[in-house]
């Protein structure tokens, strides 16, 4: 489950940039074309955090819709699933967002 | 939503009834919410930072470090028993004099794919990753520094049998090649877009095997079509090597 390697990424990510802080949210946002499943974040969440700064923290996910743009007609649309495909047919499609996968923010006390 | 565990939006978990149909929520765990939704009196700080951003820093050193020696870096990725390291063993047997092929072997115990490519007359480093699911950019690093490929060769870098978590680690590869075996059935594709989204090259391996299967090598093309536009599509055999020589080309080429 890469979820866990995502987590102990986030967790090392803080820790650098915010070294001497207790932590006690993180704000992350999952793309909806990221290909990491929020509730399996949320899984291994505490694992990952236990005996860091961030232990107890908040987890807070968004998870904003993918955008595209259809190269074949022009048109911008919102993809339902990981298989983007334009709504006049066209698979060929440059994705605008939906892969982000980043730290948004934190709380420290 | 609940930001002490993030629940209530049913996330990108879907499940389907047993009729078929979507129930209007995936609901999870507590039912009573006892801790406090505010955090008055913290300080927030942003950062707009990329989870995988270590990674993509090393997987770019990586793609720096092959370029500036010349050598071309294919990420494999396929599920487990694919027959990535049977078609490699028949490459590396048949390319050789005409291509150096250096391999990193990505497996979570074991050195038995290793062996088999050492005796292909390969260099390789094995990297066993224990529970982990996947290579990532750090582990590539290394074993590159070990395996010293040299000018002009090919790195195949043999990811973990897995269909779902390699997808998401950029390793520093020029080049990201899927192979699903007609074994597994034609679906595959669909079934893990994630995996096949960011392919440019889908070998359609064991096609030896196709006149026991029901597998539709056309409705598979379609669907890869579909869900990488730009993916080329080789169906191989390891066994008989039809096919092989578009591989081939596809490997030779600079």
């Amino acid at each position: 489950m890469h979820e866990l390697a995502i987590a102990e990424s986030v967790v090392e990510t803080v820790t650098q940039r915010l070294p001497d802080a207790k932590v006690t949210c993180v704000h992350l946002e999952i793309g909806a074309l990221s290909g990491v499943v929020a509730d399996s974040i949320r899984f291994c969440f505490d694992l990952a955090t236990e005996g860091t700064s961030l232990a107890g923290a908040q987890l807070k996910i968004t998870e904003p819709p993918a955008q595209c743009r259809c190269r074949a007609c022009g048109s911008e649309f919102q993809p339902d699933s990981p298989i983007v495909l334009c709504t006049c047919g066209s698979p060929d499609a440059a994705v605008l967002s939906g892969e982000q996968l980043k730290i948004v923010s934190v709380s420290v006390a | 939503m609940c930001g002490t565990c993030g629940c209530s939006d049913g996330a990108n978990i879907r499940l389907l009834t047993p009729e078929g149909a979507e129930p209007a929520q995936v609901s999870h765990h507590h039912g009573d919410h006892t801790h406090s939704h505010d955090d008055e009196g913290d300080r927030t700080v942003v950062l707009q930072e990329k989870v995988l951003a270590r990674n993509d820093v090393l997987a770019q050193q990586n793609r720096d470090w092959l370029q500036a020696r010349g050598v071309r870096a294919v990420n494999l990725m396929s599920s487990p028993g694919a027959g990535k390291t049977t078609l490699l063993e028949r490459t590396a047997t048949d390319l050789a004099g005409q291509l150096v092929i250096s391999v990193i072997e990505g497996d979570q115990e074991t050195a038995l794919d290793a062996d088999r490519m050492r005796r292909a007359g390969c260099r390789v480093v094995q990297v066993n990753t224990g529970t982990g699911c996947h290579l990532d950019a750090a582990m590539v690093s290394q074993a590159l520094q070990s395996l010293d490929p040299p000018a002009g060769s090919v790195v195949v870098i043999e990811n973990v049998g897995n269909l779902v978590c390699p997808a998401l680690f950029d390793l520093g590869e020029a080049h990201r090649t899927v192979l699903a075996s007609v074994a597994e059935g034609a679906d595959k594709p669909v079934k893990y877009p994630h995996m096949f989204r960011t392919a440019d090259l889908v070998l359609v391996s064991k096609t030896d095997l196709l006149p026991h299967l029901d597998f539709d090598l056309g409705r598979c093309t379609a669907d890869i079509g579909r869900i990488s536009p730009g993916a080329q599509v080789l169906p191989v055999s390891a066994r008989t090597g039809d096919g092989c020589l578009k591989w081939y080309d596809w490997l030779l080429r600079p």
